[in-house]
């Protein structure tokens, strides 16, 4: 929780990243704004795991590719570590890199097929420079695979010798390796299969905790996100509906759509009590006026047509961006 | 190379030229031309530019295996030494071809503003049929190998700039690029380290194809003059001159332009070959089942 | 469960293997289940275990592809898929059973509007004017629950969300009335809260239309809310198959119980994840005796010798494990 007294390591305020999106007929066509990120803001204190869940095209991706840089926000500020690292230029953001990793979804994908496991490893050592000697790097690279659970031997073969799971480690060794202050997982755990992904997961889980790197971790799954999150902040088309401790979410959601994400998910032990059908999203590139989840909402008013709520303190670390927060606690779930 | 690689080498070969014996009569046929190439003084009988004017269109038989042409001298000896011209030729297109195709491609998509304008470049440039802009260039520039050379692998960029642009557009979407970025890989490193070597095998496929259309290409400019220079033995020079005397000497066009031919059919067949080995849909990958 | 008549499908001793170049490598050994009409199976395991292989197997979409059935026998009404002349078949696969994929934007042709595609289908069952063929296509879409189906049905795929478009894949696949639906991961590609709306939407159809459905899927959630019975397969075989609620109660396989406890899930916190350990052994890995033992915490000598039976705990319930979990455990 944030209740530190020290900064937050990362303090991200009224962030956006809009696409333009060229729509289009073969002569000209027209041009149109995606709000893929429409003013997000959240902290992230120094060892804290923060799990940002929602459906796809709510931007949550995009907030954590915004953060390494992969795209460009177009507003808002992120501080890291007491610096604003937005309008930094790439180069000088550079030195940053080592501090702000990431680890990708898709395990086939994230290697470059043609490098060794020991080529990927080393790139990120040598281009920060953390060992000068050829040596210095293996030992490196050989601490850290033990670290990840691989067999430092290893390191000479290529990515398709590996299996997905295997490959996820190496991924997060790649990760480790450089030693980052901030890691933000993309659906780290979403494209392998269930008991391999209970194995990395355990495995984040402990690397978190040895090394207090702060987590951002960004997931559809909302049980990988209980399991593995100290805080959870819920999107829905490009905002930050809610934001609560893990325990406070999952017990007392106060937006209608957590409540509805936690209805949805099909349990394995019998008393799931089904939410009722209210359609799917809007699409990202139309959001609806007001509260983007009016349409879906069981609860909506005449203000949620017209106004965009804000973030309500609730207590206890619990924000609810619902003009009904608060009031209506424990009733319509 | 170390024996491992050797073997490794050995196994992909077998892989690529499994049961098909066309292919691999086409790989046979151009070993035989390297070969040759190779070993050119050791095998001919004459001096390829030895003049004779006493066996002047002599018929093919046991002294001049091929007959000689006009002035006498030995087809036989100067198809061999054609099939080094024809190696020079292909080897040093497919080299401009590449180079300066291929960094044009890679760069133009890895640099989006450059790359617009680059691209429209090669636009124009492919907008000429391939001999007529060969043939431009060459009036424009003295007739040497050199200049040949230059000339077929400028025409034959436009097509690997093009191929290598999409490409190089796909593979800087992979994910394992965001991940050297995050790595903190500079552009260089991500053009040539992480980008370029994805592109090996399609770069040899293409490579294949232009050392074939460059004979093709070579032998046509020969054939209008504006090739090599008249006195080199190659295969286009040598249809060239003997065309005049196709009907009283036939041998002197059915021999280089067989060995043209062959050539050409063979690096098609071999090409082929090499890029239906790195389709994906010929892939079979047991673990998606 | 006591029916004079055949079961809707029985599958009977079902092996496959695919062709590789080293020769025939067995994929799914010895499957054996039954449908009724009404009822649902789900087959759950993870990928590679041979779940998607064994549903295209009974649709006889194999042709094409380098896996070949080896044994077995799929009796659907009873008569057996297998060896029925080819059009016969074909006119089965149509009409009185159906598949839907995971993928929704792949299945459908992006170029042509759904209405056609869906006219298409249905002409293809049964012959009738397109007017008629249009109004049935609309009827279907109202069927699954497609809000202004008139409107909707010139629609083209890339014009509707992933949901409405699996939709659209089923109100095709509904277009022979078929007796038995297939469907092979029909929601992984979804959203969660979408996702719910869909296997609603099966449930729903199902009890207006009494169709056997075979629900193939990793989620062992989807699995447990929508399914009567559950097969679990592990490298091919089924390990474990009973009545949903017998499974989830008393689970007598250990690798069932490992995929279970492996999951993290919504309602509970668990400081650490159980965790099944090593990763299943490749198609060419050999495996000797049971093919879980090597990362069985049970597995004793006879496990890595001796491939197990099946052993029946009464109601339904079979596993195939020499040292089966006691209720307890």
């Amino acid at each position: 929780m944030t209740t530190d007294a020290e900064r937050p390591l990362l303090r991200v305020r009224d962030l956006k990243t809009h696409f333009t999106l060229k729509s289009g007929s073969l002569f000209g066509g027209s041009k149109k704004l995606l709000k893929a990120v429409d003013g997000v803001s959240f902290d992230l204190a120094a060892g804290e795991v923060l799990g940002i869940v929602g459906e796809s095209g709510c931007g949550k991706s995009t907030v954590g590719r915004t953060l390494t840089r992969l795209e460009d926000a177009t507003g808002g500020t992120a501080e890291f570590d007491g610096r604003e690292m937005l309008s930094l230029s790439k180069a000088a953001f550079r030195p940053l890199r080592r501090e702000i990793q990431m680890i990708f979804q898709d395990p086939f994908a994230s290697l470059n097929p043609r490098l060794t496991i020991e080529q990927t490893l080393a790139e990120p050592v040598r281009i920060h420079g953390l060992e000068t000697t050829r040596e210095g790097i293996r030992a490196r690279i050989a601490r850290t695979l033990t670290q990840v659970g691989l067999d430092p031997k290893v390191m000479s073969r290529h990515p398709h010798e590996f299996s997905g799971g295997q490959r996820q480690r190496i991924g997060i060794a790649r990760v480790m390796i450089v030693e980052p202050k901030l890691v933000i997982a993309d659906e780290a755990v979403s494209a392998l299969d269930v008991s391999i992904q209970a194995q990395v997961l355990n495995l984040i889980k402990d690397l978190q905790k040895e090394s207090g790197i702060s987590m951002l971790f960004i997931s559809h799954d909302l049980g990988v996100v209980r399991h593995i999150c100290d805080r959870v902040a819920v999107m829905y088309l490009g905002r930050i509906v809610e934001t609560a401790p893990k325990a406070t979410l999952f017990s007392a959601p106060s937006h209608p759509y957590t409540r509805l994400l936690l209805a949805s998910i099909p349990r394995i032990r019998p008393g799931r009590i089904p939410a009722e059908d209210r359609g799917e999203p809007a699409s990202a590139a139309a959001p609806p006026p007001g509260c983007p989840f009016h349409p879906r909402c069981p609860i909506a008013t005449d203000i949620c047509r017209s106004e965009r709520p804000q973030p309500v303190d609730l207590g206890n670390g619990q924000f609810s961006a619902c003009h009904h927060a608060g009031k209506q606690q424990g009733e319509a779930a | 190379m170390t024996p491992n690689a050797t073997i490794q080498w050995f196994a992909t070969g077998r892989r690529i030229f499994r049961g098909r014996w066309l292919a691999t009569l086409g790989l046979a046929w151009l070993v035989l031309v390297v070969l040759a190439a190779v070993f050119a003084p050791l095998i001919v009988p004459f001096d390829p530019l030895e003049i004779d004017p006493v066996a002047r269109l002599t018929e093919p038989g046991a002294a001049h295996f091929f007959g000689t042409d006009h002035f006498g001298r030995d087809t036989f000896s100067r198809s061999i030494y054609g099939a080094r011209m024809a190696i020079v030729i292909g080897l040093g297109s497919v080299l401009v071809a590449l180079l300066v195709g291929g960094l044009t491609g890679m760069i133009s998509a890895y640099f989006t503003r450059l790359g617009a304008f680059l691209m429209r470049v090669v636009d124009v440039l492919m907008a000429f049929p391939a001999l007529l802009l060969a043939l431009v260039l060459m009036t424009l520039l003295e007739r040497s190998v050199m200049n040949t050379v230059l000339v077929i692998g400028i025409v034959y960029a436009t097509t690997t700039a093009r191929i290598l642009f999409g490409m190089t557009l796909k593979l800087k979407n992979e994910v394992f690029i965001d991940a050297a970025v995050c790595s903190g890989a500079g552009h260089a490193s991500i053009l040539f380290r992480h980008i370029l070597p994805n592109l090996i095998s399609p770069l040899l496929v293409q490579a294949s194809f232009i050392f074939a259309f460059a004979q093709l290409q070579a032998a046509a400019l020969d054939f209008l003059g504006l090739g090599l220079p008249p006195e080199v033995p190659s295969w286009g020079n040598m249809l060239s001159e003997s065309r005049i005397y196709v009907t009283r000497a036939p041998w002197l066009l059915l021999f280089p332009g067989a060995l043209i031919i062959l050539s050409v059919f063979s690096m098609n067949l071999v090409g082929d070959a090499l890029r239906d080995s790195i389709d994906p849909r010929f892939k079979n990958d047991i673990k998606g089942v | 469960m006591t029916q004079s008549n055949p079961p809707l499908l029985d599958v009977r001793g079902l092996s496959l293997s695919v062709a590789t170049g080293d020769g025939l490598m067995p994929v799914v050994r010895d499957m054996s289940f039954s449908l009724n009409a009404s009822e649902t199976l789900g087959i759950v395991g993870e990928s590679g275990c041979g779940k998607s292989l064994t549903s295209l197997a009974i649709m006889g979409l194999l042709e094409g592809t380098p896996v070949r059935v080896t044994a077995g026998e799929i009796l659907f009404q009873g008569r057996d898929l297998l060896t029925l002349p080819p059009r016969e078949r074909r006119r089965i696969m149509g009409n009185e059973m159906s598949m839907i994929f995971q993928e929704p934007m792949t299945s459908l042709n992006p170029v042509y509007r759904i209405g056609d595609q869906i006219v298409e289908t249905i002409r293809e069952h049964q012959p009738m004017s397109k007017s008629a063929a249009r109004t049935r296509a609309v009827e279907l879409l109202r069927m699954v629950r497609i809000p202004d189906p008139e409107g909707r049905i010139d629609s083209y795929p890339h014009q509707l969300s992933g949901g409405m478009r699996q939709r659209v894949m089923i109100a095709m696949a509904l277009a022979g009335s078929p007796r038995l639906l297939i469907a092979d991961e029909p929601t992984t590609a979804l959203d969660v809260t979408v996702q719910a709306q869909i296997l609603k939407l099966i449930a729903d159809l199902q009890s207006e239309t009494g169709m056997g459905i075979i629900l193939i899927s990793h989620d062992l959630g989807v699995i447990a809310e929508t399914c009567d019975r559950i097969a679990v397969m592990y490298r091919g075989r089924v390990v474990e198959s009973a009545e949903t609620r017998d499974l989830f109660a008393t689970m007598r396989h250990p690798y069932t119980r490992g995929l279970l406890d492996s999951i993290p899930e919504p309602d509970e916190d668990v400081d650490r994840l159980p965790t099944i350990p090593g990763r299943v052994p490749g198609l060419d890995e050999r495996v000797d005796g049971c093919a879980f033992n090597p990362r069985c915490a049970r597995a004793s000598a006879v496990c890595r010798e001796e491939d197990p039976g099946e052993t029946a705990f009464g109601g339904g319930h079979a596993a195939r494990c020499h040292h089966p979990l006691e209720p307890d455990a």
